[in-house]
């Protein structure tokens, strides 16, 4: 085993646990102040890291994969692609969080630093093909996740939040555990190219057992239908920067986790599992819609929206093809501008007395008293419901699209008119913007990092964002492939 | 016109001045809006002179490779080319009656009205199946923001229920679009106007174009977001969603269901003759009980769509024809009907029709107007009416007796109802004060109304000015449905020319002129 090249492959890992571990010593000497530093920092850390992935990414070894470890880690387009958008969009939730904790005292250094860590649990995730390895960056990932979500110590509704997360995640790695072990038990490897060798033919009870406990596992981590119920409550709970985090950056890794493990190590076995994506696409799409309309918090909304989401990706997923997995990635792509584009507008809106302000219902108005805020909310939720020419619209088109090519045609069909369902929350909140007499709740001024955030998001979601489906297609299209070359 | 892209600066122009009017007042914005759709209006007029009659068939042509899965590609035929000046001409007319009516937030508003102008061109200028479909539903968003933001006391329901019922209609078209594409392997529309697709597909791509162009036509019975959406919005929003939305759903047949599927539109012909009997009937007798003035012409608006539908599932020329007639025809009028609505409604605030009457004798000008549209509406000849409906009826005569029997009571029902809404309205004594202090129209009103007067009795009287541009293309639509086309029951035969001329006098010589009546009567009866 050549370490070298393997650390080499390795490297935006490497590089970010290194930052990581010199972050801890600049926030243990630094004290409880130099949280903006550590903020600073930690941003370079994922930046340095997305220059790495970028380059390895344009490396000849990239489409056909390169494996590290003996077999462990794979380095290859698709985990880069995830990767730049699981650093993007940790860089964004960076940006925003300081001037969030501003008005109270609850910033420390600890916070990007857990970020940090979490990103290189995530990137873990998205390139392992070794069992093991996905759960130590699953956990990794997860463990920084359930501080995070408990980071207002003051608050008891963090607390709940972070605890909730906690109980029910350690429910699912269970799961998941007991998943994969049958799953080692009857392929005899961890390995996703000897599992995949295993699982040829037809599948017996034990190993079917397997796939679905595997399944069931990260379904909660993507919270997808029936296992979704934890992520109202802990997006409602969590303070809006982790909530922000939580719907993007996580949401990436566990999906193309999701992806991998099912379409490299289960692709014999697509029929298999087939079905129950299906299932998990539509209840996803159904419940994910009729939970959100009667919400009266937007944060609520929102996790709804998530659920409605993860629906339409895993449609793409269903059609278990190239152009699926493609379609998948863009969708993911657009999502993550989408989330984090709606989440800050949220995050933006404070009363005068700088508290936030999360009620649906002081929204009203809010065109006529805080006119940008509100048509770059209004076009994040009408990209959200997939109204053309919005670039959202552009994410449901592939996914659609793949699942027509894959012969779907029933659930493509199906999970379309249901977006119809959905449509009417996020018409709800244009409406009570625009239509609706202000209430003039929403006053405060936010700053410029939240912004530039904002409008960096609704410049991609806006028609504009079109031009990008070349470039975006092409890279998605070759992610698919380097998952697909195993094959 | 070389390589000028007219299309693309026609979309460009609303774009920019969209932009513009959302950052300035209120007074400019109005200025700014009149101003790019003057210009759009002008450029509208150069494409008309300089379509090549009898040229190619896609003209003005342009394509670009901008996006992946779909291109930038634009074009119009004879077809496209009529209403994209249908919906040129509108748009001056809709911020003009705009100018005074709507108070607040105004650069919003004309903002959105030059949106809606921009998709309009875009659905009708696409030349790419995805194209279309996002210039198509793309619509609904400065739709739902007109009707919600500044629409009458009930505007919220009437948005959400727009939105959502021509979404719901939209989406399985887009499923059915996909399938299209994947299995002719091209996006381009024409191409796909001359792909046979199998027909056992053809009947599921058939009903999924429907169920989109159904709602957005609307037909019977899933018209009913119409008269909400139409009473609820703004006098310039009725207009364009009578004016040129609605057209969306006849262009949309025209375009796709027919030309596509051309076995599917005859397997289904029977289930849209039978809804737009249905609708013609029962519509008109629920527009002659409405106490609401726009719901009313709503109604009638469903009526006469349905005239359109028959028209253009007879499968013969004269019954497209007609339909596109029909349909340039109703753009006109309901759109003029809806701003005559509009001019009393501005001075009085109701469309209550109790609270008005005898406004002959004080608005003379504003009755002759509305006498005129009420007129063409009915489809008196000499006017645009007359021609589409003469000619659709016509052209479904060749296919069934029974059909051209139930729809032609629209013109009797027609006549019954906006002839009792005139009466109602115009003549009778002036039983309400106020009404009766009414001014008569100014010159902006005259600037609205007598523009689309003038080009209704220009439709009406030399119809070949609209019709020779379409010619071509429905002459090459009608021989692409000829294979599909059912076998009507009027089995129409050329009758043979008699050798005499028909009134000739019998030339006998030197007889009586009482004799000589008696022996043509018997001539005529050995013929």
């Amino acid at each position: 085993m050549d370490y070298g090249y393997s650390l080499y492959l390795t490297g935006p890992e490497v590089f970010l646990s290194v930052s990581g571990l010199v972050l801890t010593l600049v926030a243990a000497w630094g004290g409880r102040n130099s949280g903006r530093l550590c903020t600073i920092l930690a941003v370079v850390a994922l930046v340095g890291a997305s220059v790495i992935t970028g380059s390895l990414m344009l490396s000849d070894a990239s489409v056909q994969g390169a494996e590290a470890f003996g077999g462990l880690y794979r380095m290859d387009t698709f985990g880069s692609f995830a990767k730049l958008l699981i650093y993007l969009a940790s860089i964004g939730c960076l940006m925003i969080t300081p001037r969030f904790f501003a008005s109270g005292d609850e910033y420390r250094p600890e916070y990007p630093l857990l970020m940090v860590f979490g990103a290189v649990g995530m990137g873990m995730m998205v390139s392992a093909v070794d069992l093991m390895t996905l759960y130590i960056g699953l956990e990794l990932s997860s463990l920084s996740s359930y501080v995070l979500a408990s980071f207002t110590r003051s608050d008891d509704r963090s607390a709940e939040a972070g605890l909730k997360y906690f109980v029910l995640g350690a429910l699912a790695s269970g799961i998941l555990l007991y998943g994969m072990s049958l799953v080692y038990g009857f392929s005899g490897s961890t390995g996703y190219g000897a599992i995949r060798a295993a699982f040829d033919g037809t599948l017996g009870t034990g190993a079917l057992f397997g796939v679905i406990f595997v399944l069931a596992g990260l379904a909660f981590k993507i919270s997808a239908v029936p296992f979704h119920m934890w992520t109202p409550d802990v997006y409602e709970g969590a303070p809006t920067p982790v909530t922000t985090f939580f719907a993007t950056a996580p949401k990436v890794a566990a999906i193309a986790m999701t992806a991998r493990i099912a379409l490299e190590a289960f692709g014999n076995q697509a029929s298999a599992w087939q079905q129950i994506v299906i299932f998990a696409a539509l209840a996803s799409i159904v419940v994910g819609a009729l939970g959100a309309i009667g919400q009266s918090n937007v944060k609520r909304l929102l996790a709804y929206s998530s659920i409605n989401n993860v629906g339409f990706i895993l449609i793409g997923l269903a059609a278990a093809t190239e152009a699926g997995a493609s379609a998948m990635l863009v969708y993911l792509a657009i999502y993550v501008a989408m989330s984090l584009g709606s989440f800050v507008a949220v995050l933006m809106m404070r009363d005068a007395d700088g508290n936030q302000v999360e009620a649906i219902a002081d929204m009203a108005g809010l065109s006529r008293t805080n006119p940008m805020l509100a048509l770059c909310l209004a076009a994040m939720m009408l990209s959200l419901a997939g109204i053309p020419p919005l670039f959202g619209f552009w994410g449901k088109f592939v996914v659609f699209q793949a699942a027509v090519q894959a012969d779907l045609v029933i659930l493509a069909a199906i999970g379309i008119a249901a977006s119809v369902i959905g449509a009417f929350y996020y018409l709800k909140i244009v409406k009570i913007m625009y239509f609706d007499e202000p209430a003039n709740v929403v006053t405060g001024k936010s700053d410029a990092a939240h912004w530039a955030v904002l409008v960096g998001s609704t410049l991609v979601v806006s028609p504009l964002g079109y031009l990008l489906t070349k470039p975006l297609g092409m890279v998605a299209d070759r992610a698919a492939q380097a998952l697909f070359f195993m094959v | 016109m070389g390589g000028f892209p007219i299309l693309s600066i026609m979309l460009l122009v609303p774009l920019a001045a969209a932009i513009i009017c959302l950052m300035v007042e209120a007074s400019l914005a109005r200025s700014v809006a009149l101003g790019a759709t003057l210009v759009n209006l002008a450029l509208g007029i150069l494409l008309w002179l300089n379509y090549d009659i009898g040229g190619a068939q896609w003209q003005f042509t342009e394509r670009a490779e901008l996006f992946a899965g779909f291109s930038y590609a634009l074009g119009i035929d004879g077809i496209a080319l009529l209403l994209i000046v249908l919906s040129v001409f509108l748009m001056p007319i809709c911020i003009l009656a705009s100018w005074t009516s709507i108070t607040k937030r105004v650069g919003e508003y004309m903002a959105a009205f030059l949106f809606m102008e921009l998709l309009m061109i875009g659905v009708f200028a696409a030349q790419d199946m995805f194209l279309f479909y996002i210039f198509f539903e793309a619509g609904l968003i400065p739709m739902y923001l007109i009707i919600g933001i500044w629409g009458g006391d009930n505007r919220i329901y009437a948005s959400y229920k727009f939105f959502l019922y021509t979404l719901l209609g939209s989406v399985l078209m887009l499923i059915a679009m996909m399938w299209m594409v994947n299995e002719a392997g091209t996006t381009d529309i024409p191409t796909l106007m001359n792909y046979d697709f199998d027909p056992k597909a053809q009947t599921w791509l058939w009903l999924a174009f429907f169920a989109s162009f159904a709602v957005k036509m609307p037909m019977w019975p899933v018209h009913t977001w119409l008269p909400d959406a139409h009473v609820q919005a703004p006098t310039a929003g009725s207009v364009i969603l009578a004016g040129v939305l609605l057209k969306m759903g006849g262009y949309g047949f025209i375009r796709f269901s027919l030309p596509m599927f051309p076995e599917a539109s005859a397997q289904f012909a029977w289930l849209i003759f039978i809804l737009s009997m249905l609708a013609v009937v029962i519509t008109s007798l629920i527009a002659l009980v409405q106490n609401d003035m726009k719901k009313l012409i709503a109604y009638s608006s469903v009526a006469h769509m349905a005239i359109v539908t028959v028209g253009l599932f007879s499968f013969n020329v004269q019954g497209l024809e007609g339909s596109m007639i029909v349909m340039l025809s109703h753009g006109l009028v309901s759109g003029a009907l809806f701003l005559c609505v509009g001019v009393i409604y501005d001075r009085l605030h109701t469309r209550e029709i109790d609270r008005y009457g005898g406004l002959s004798i004080n608005m003379p000008k504003y009755a002759m107007l509305f006498l005129l549209f009420t007129m063409a509406s009915i489809g008196l000849p000499g006017t645009s009416g007359f021609v589409g409906e003469f000619l659709s009826l016509a052209g479904i005569y060749e296919v069934s007796s029974l059909v051209t029997l139930v729809c032609t009571t629209s013109i009797i029902l027609g006549a019954a109802y906006m002839l009792y809404l005139y009466r109602r309205v115009a003549f009778g004594p002036q039983k309400n004060a106020d009404a009766a202090a009414m001014q008569d129209i100014g010159i902006r009103e005259w600037l609205m109304l007598g523009p689309i007067a003038a080009a209704v009795l220009w439709m009406g009287v030399y119809p070949e000015s609209f019709l020779a541009p379409m010619r071509k293309d429905i002459a090459a639509l009608d021989a692409r449905l000829a294979r599909a086309a059912p076998e009507g029951d009027a089995k129409l035969v050329a009758g043979k020319p008699r050798e005499t001329i028909a009134n000739e006098m019998p030339h006998v010589a030197g007889e009586h002129s009482g004799a000589g009546a008696e022996h043509g009567e018997a001539a005529e009866g050995a013929h």
